[in-house]
Protein backbone atom coordinates (compact mmCIF):
# COMPACT_ATOMS: atom_id res chain seq x y z
CA UNK A 1 0.00 0.00 0.00
CA UNK A 2 1.80 3.44 -1.12
CA UNK A 3 0.33 6.18 0.87
CA UNK A 4 0.77 9.45 -1.46
CA UNK A 5 2.31 12.29 1.39
CA UNK A 6 1.82 16.10 -0.61
CA UNK A 7 4.66 18.54 -0.73
CA UNK A 8 3.55 20.06 2.67
CA UNK A 9 4.09 16.77 4.94
CA UNK A 10 7.27 16.38 3.00
CA UNK A 11 8.10 19.84 3.82
CA UNK A 12 7.63 18.89 7.28
CA UNK A 13 9.56 15.59 6.79
CA UNK A 14 6.50 13.18 7.60
CA UNK A 15 6.55 9.63 6.88
CA UNK A 16 4.79 7.18 7.20
CA UNK A 17 5.89 4.81 10.28
CA UNK A 18 2.99 1.90 9.69
CA UNK A 19 -0.30 1.36 8.94
CA UNK A 20 -2.81 1.53 12.26
CA UNK A 21 -6.38 -0.46 11.72
CA UNK A 22 -5.50 0.93 7.75
CA UNK A 23 -4.90 4.37 9.41
CA UNK A 24 -1.06 5.44 8.38
CA UNK A 25 0.85 6.08 11.92
CA UNK A 26 2.66 9.50 10.83
CA UNK A 27 6.40 10.29 11.87
CA UNK A 28 7.70 13.50 12.35
CA UNK A 29 11.18 14.02 13.05
CA UNK A 30 12.52 16.53 15.19
CA UNK A 31 14.42 19.19 12.41
CA UNK A 32 14.69 22.78 11.52
CA UNK A 33 11.75 22.78 9.84
CA UNK A 34 9.15 22.06 12.55
CA UNK A 35 11.02 24.10 15.23
CA UNK A 36 9.39 26.79 17.29
CA UNK A 37 10.82 28.39 20.30
CA UNK A 38 14.11 26.69 21.52
CA UNK A 39 13.96 23.35 22.44
CA UNK A 40 10.00 22.86 21.33
CA UNK A 41 8.09 21.93 18.14
CA UNK A 42 6.38 24.78 16.59
CA UNK A 43 2.42 24.40 17.76
CA UNK A 44 1.48 25.12 13.99
CA UNK A 45 3.87 22.30 13.02
CA UNK A 46 1.91 19.91 15.24
CA UNK A 47 -1.18 21.56 13.93
CA UNK A 48 -0.20 19.99 10.87
CA UNK A 49 1.27 16.82 11.82
CA UNK A 50 -2.37 16.28 13.04
CA UNK A 51 -4.30 17.39 9.81
CA UNK A 52 -2.54 15.26 7.78
CA UNK A 53 -3.01 12.64 10.07
CA UNK A 54 -6.18 12.91 10.23
CA UNK A 55 -6.36 13.06 5.96
CA UNK A 56 -4.40 10.08 5.65
CA UNK A 57 -6.89 7.81 7.70
CA UNK A 58 -9.77 9.24 5.57
CA UNK A 59 -7.79 8.93 2.36
CA UNK A 60 -7.34 5.21 3.45
CA UNK A 61 -10.74 4.68 3.46
CA UNK A 62 -10.95 5.15 -0.18
CA UNK A 63 -10.18 2.87 -3.09
CA UNK A 64 -10.10 1.47 -6.59
CA UNK A 65 -11.93 4.75 -8.78
CA UNK A 66 -13.28 6.21 -5.61
CA UNK A 67 -11.15 9.58 -5.36
CA UNK A 68 -13.04 12.49 -3.72
CA UNK A 69 -12.04 15.60 -3.37
CA UNK A 70 -11.40 16.06 0.52
CA UNK A 71 -11.69 19.54 1.48
CA UNK A 72 -11.46 20.68 5.31
CA UNK A 73 -13.88 22.37 6.80
CA UNK A 74 -12.82 23.07 10.44
CA UNK A 75 -10.15 22.01 12.97
CA UNK A 76 -9.49 22.71 16.73
CA UNK A 77 -6.31 21.73 18.10
CA UNK A 78 -5.62 21.13 21.74
CA UNK A 79 -2.08 21.09 23.27
CA UNK A 80 -1.47 19.39 26.02
CA UNK A 81 2.16 19.51 27.10
CA UNK A 82 5.45 20.97 24.78
CA UNK A 83 6.98 18.66 22.31
CA UNK A 84 10.37 18.41 23.25
CA UNK A 85 13.73 17.79 20.97
CA UNK A 86 12.64 14.00 19.53
CA UNK A 87 10.83 12.02 16.95
CA UNK A 88 6.57 12.89 17.12
CA UNK A 89 4.04 9.73 15.77
CA UNK A 90 0.44 10.74 15.12
CA UNK A 91 -2.36 9.15 14.03
CA UNK A 92 -6.28 9.45 12.93
CA UNK A 93 -8.83 8.03 13.32
CA UNK A 94 -12.20 7.83 11.41
CA UNK A 95 -14.86 8.62 14.12
CA UNK A 96 -18.38 8.80 11.39
CA UNK A 97 -17.61 8.59 7.56
CA UNK A 98 -21.02 10.06 6.02
CA UNK A 99 -21.69 10.45 2.04
CA UNK A 100 -20.62 14.11 2.38
CA UNK A 101 -19.20 14.69 5.73
CA UNK A 102 -16.85 12.58 7.82
CA UNK A 103 -15.81 13.27 11.46
CA UNK A 104 -11.98 12.68 12.43
CA UNK A 105 -9.96 13.08 15.34
CA UNK A 106 -5.91 12.61 15.52
CA UNK A 107 -3.67 12.08 18.22
CA UNK A 108 -0.17 13.29 18.37
CA UNK A 109 2.89 11.59 21.38
CA UNK A 110 6.27 11.73 21.71
CA UNK A 111 7.49 8.65 24.18
CA UNK A 112 4.32 7.74 25.64
CA UNK A 113 1.21 7.09 23.71
CA UNK A 114 -0.67 8.03 26.84
CA UNK A 115 0.13 10.93 27.18
CA UNK A 116 -0.34 13.12 23.99
CA UNK A 117 1.27 16.17 23.35
CA UNK A 118 -1.67 17.31 21.38
CA UNK A 119 -4.95 15.98 20.04
CA UNK A 120 -7.72 17.58 17.13
CA UNK A 121 -10.57 16.91 15.84
CA UNK A 122 -11.95 17.50 12.09
CA UNK A 123 -14.48 18.04 9.98
CA UNK A 124 -13.81 17.18 6.15
CA UNK A 125 -16.43 17.74 3.03
CA UNK A 126 -15.99 14.87 0.93
CA UNK A 127 -16.70 15.98 -2.78
CA UNK A 128 -17.32 13.63 -5.30
CA UNK A 129 -18.79 16.75 -8.03
CA UNK B 1 7.97 32.69 41.81
CA UNK B 2 8.92 36.12 41.03
CA UNK B 3 7.65 37.37 37.97
CA UNK B 4 10.53 37.89 35.15
CA UNK B 5 10.30 41.47 33.73
CA UNK B 6 10.32 41.27 29.62
CA UNK B 7 11.65 43.80 27.60
CA UNK B 8 9.13 46.08 24.88
CA UNK B 9 7.71 43.67 22.38
CA UNK B 10 8.28 44.81 18.86
CA UNK B 11 6.36 42.33 16.32
CA UNK B 12 8.38 43.37 13.36
CA UNK B 13 11.69 42.78 15.00
CA UNK B 14 10.53 39.27 16.58
CA UNK B 15 9.48 38.32 13.18
CA UNK B 16 12.82 39.53 11.37
CA UNK B 17 14.73 37.37 14.40
CA UNK B 18 13.57 34.70 13.22
CA UNK B 19 13.71 34.86 9.49
CA UNK B 20 14.77 32.20 6.88
CA UNK B 21 14.92 29.66 10.71
CA UNK B 22 13.15 27.20 11.75
CA UNK B 23 8.98 26.71 11.38
CA UNK B 24 8.88 30.41 10.57
CA UNK B 25 11.53 29.99 7.62
CA UNK B 26 9.87 27.07 6.51
CA UNK B 27 6.80 29.13 6.56
CA UNK B 28 8.94 32.40 4.93
CA UNK B 29 6.50 34.11 7.42
CA UNK B 30 6.61 37.62 7.01
CA UNK B 31 5.94 40.66 9.56
CA UNK B 32 2.72 43.18 8.05
CA UNK B 33 1.76 45.67 10.32
CA UNK B 34 0.15 45.57 14.28
CA UNK B 35 -1.70 48.03 15.98
CA UNK B 36 -2.31 47.76 19.76
CA UNK B 37 -4.07 44.84 20.44
CA UNK B 38 -3.39 43.14 16.28
CA UNK B 39 -0.80 41.80 14.74
CA UNK B 40 -0.94 41.23 11.06
CA UNK B 41 1.90 38.18 9.32
CA UNK B 42 1.58 36.52 6.16
CA UNK B 43 2.83 33.73 4.11
CA UNK B 44 3.81 34.19 0.42
CA UNK B 45 2.34 31.17 -2.16
CA UNK B 46 4.88 28.42 -2.09
CA UNK B 47 5.03 25.15 -4.03
CA UNK B 48 6.42 23.38 -0.71
CA UNK B 49 3.41 24.18 0.78
CA UNK B 50 0.87 22.66 -1.20
CA UNK B 51 -1.57 20.48 0.37
CA UNK B 52 -3.52 19.07 -2.83
CA UNK B 53 -1.24 18.84 -5.54
CA UNK B 54 -4.01 19.07 -8.24
CA UNK B 55 -5.18 21.70 -7.29
CA UNK B 56 -2.57 23.29 -6.06
CA UNK B 57 -4.18 24.93 -3.29
CA UNK B 58 -1.94 25.55 0.23
CA UNK B 59 -2.33 23.35 2.62
CA UNK B 60 -4.46 24.51 5.95
CA UNK B 61 -1.19 23.64 8.31
CA UNK B 62 0.27 26.66 7.36
CA UNK B 63 -2.56 29.05 7.41
CA UNK B 64 -2.81 27.49 11.49
CA UNK B 65 0.60 28.25 12.09
CA UNK B 66 0.59 31.63 10.95
CA UNK B 67 -2.76 32.50 12.76
CA UNK B 68 -0.89 30.48 15.65
CA UNK B 69 1.66 33.25 15.57
CA UNK B 70 -0.45 36.22 14.74
CA UNK B 71 -2.86 35.49 17.78
CA UNK B 72 -0.15 34.62 19.74
CA UNK B 73 1.93 38.26 19.06
CA UNK B 74 -1.44 40.01 19.23
CA UNK B 75 -1.54 39.15 23.04
CA UNK B 76 1.98 40.42 23.38
CA UNK B 77 1.05 43.77 21.61
CA UNK B 78 -1.87 44.03 24.01
CA UNK B 79 0.59 44.00 26.53
CA UNK B 80 3.26 45.85 25.46
CA UNK B 81 5.68 42.86 26.65
CA UNK B 82 6.49 39.53 25.72
CA UNK B 83 5.24 36.83 27.85
CA UNK B 84 6.07 32.97 27.69
CA UNK B 85 2.97 31.50 26.66
CA UNK B 86 1.94 28.28 25.45
CA UNK B 87 -1.33 27.60 23.20
CA UNK B 88 -4.35 25.79 24.83
CA UNK B 89 -6.72 25.67 22.06
CA UNK B 90 -6.93 26.37 18.15
CA UNK B 91 -9.88 26.21 16.39
CA UNK B 92 -10.03 27.10 12.24
CA UNK B 93 -12.86 27.10 9.94
CA UNK B 94 -11.63 27.16 6.59
CA UNK B 95 -14.13 29.39 4.74
CA UNK B 96 -12.87 28.73 1.19
CA UNK B 97 -9.60 27.13 -0.59
CA UNK B 98 -7.06 30.19 -0.63
CA UNK B 99 -6.51 30.60 -4.56
CA UNK B 100 -3.05 29.21 -5.34
CA UNK B 101 -0.22 32.43 -6.40
CA UNK B 102 -1.64 34.54 -3.75
CA UNK B 103 -0.45 35.00 -0.45
CA UNK B 104 -1.97 34.93 2.49
CA UNK B 105 -2.51 37.29 5.18
CA UNK B 106 -3.21 36.27 8.66
CA UNK B 107 -4.71 39.25 10.81
CA UNK B 108 -4.63 38.49 14.74
CA UNK B 109 -6.51 39.56 17.50
CA UNK B 110 -6.29 39.04 21.21
CA UNK B 111 -9.82 40.58 22.79
CA UNK B 112 -9.42 39.59 26.15
CA UNK B 113 -6.61 38.95 29.23
CA UNK B 114 -7.02 37.72 32.38
CA UNK B 115 -4.66 36.79 34.68
CA UNK B 116 -3.56 33.62 33.08
CA UNK B 117 -5.01 33.48 29.91
CA UNK B 118 -5.49 35.22 26.60
CA UNK B 119 -8.54 34.75 24.50
CA UNK B 120 -7.62 35.65 20.62
CA UNK B 121 -9.72 35.37 17.10
CA UNK B 122 -8.62 36.11 14.08
CA UNK B 123 -8.99 35.94 10.02
CA UNK B 124 -6.96 34.79 7.04
CA UNK B 125 -7.50 36.45 3.54
CA UNK B 126 -5.52 36.27 0.21
CA UNK B 127 -6.35 39.58 -0.87
CA UNK B 128 -9.43 40.94 -0.44
CA UNK B 129 -10.05 41.44 3.91
CA UNK B 130 -14.12 41.19 3.03
CA UNK B 131 -13.73 37.39 1.58
CA UNK B 132 -11.71 35.51 4.25
CA UNK B 133 -10.32 32.03 3.97
CA UNK B 134 -9.97 31.32 7.65
CA UNK B 135 -11.69 32.57 10.58
CA UNK B 136 -9.93 31.40 13.69
CA UNK B 137 -10.60 31.94 17.38
CA UNK B 138 -7.99 30.28 20.30
CA UNK B 139 -6.62 30.90 24.24
CA UNK B 140 -3.55 30.75 25.66
CA UNK B 141 -2.15 30.02 29.20
CA UNK B 142 0.88 32.05 30.37
CA UNK B 143 3.52 30.17 31.87
CA UNK B 144 4.82 32.90 33.90
CA UNK B 145 1.94 33.04 35.84
CA UNK B 146 2.08 29.41 36.88
CA UNK B 147 3.02 28.85 40.95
Amino acid sequence: MSIALPPYALSLGLSVDRLEDGAPVLLMPFAPPVVGRPGFVHGGALGGLLEMAAFSALRARFSGDDHPRLKPINVSVEYMRGARERETRAVGIVTRLGNRIANLEAIAWQDDRARPVATAWMNVLIDRD
Amino acid sequence: MAQTEWPTFDPARFIEALAGRHHSGLLDLRYERHGTDWVELSIPYAAHLVGDPESGVLASGPILAMMDMATSMAIWVKGGRFRPQATLDLRVDYLRPAAPGNRVIGHGECYRVTRSVGFVRGQAHDGDPDDPVAHVVGTFMFMDSMA
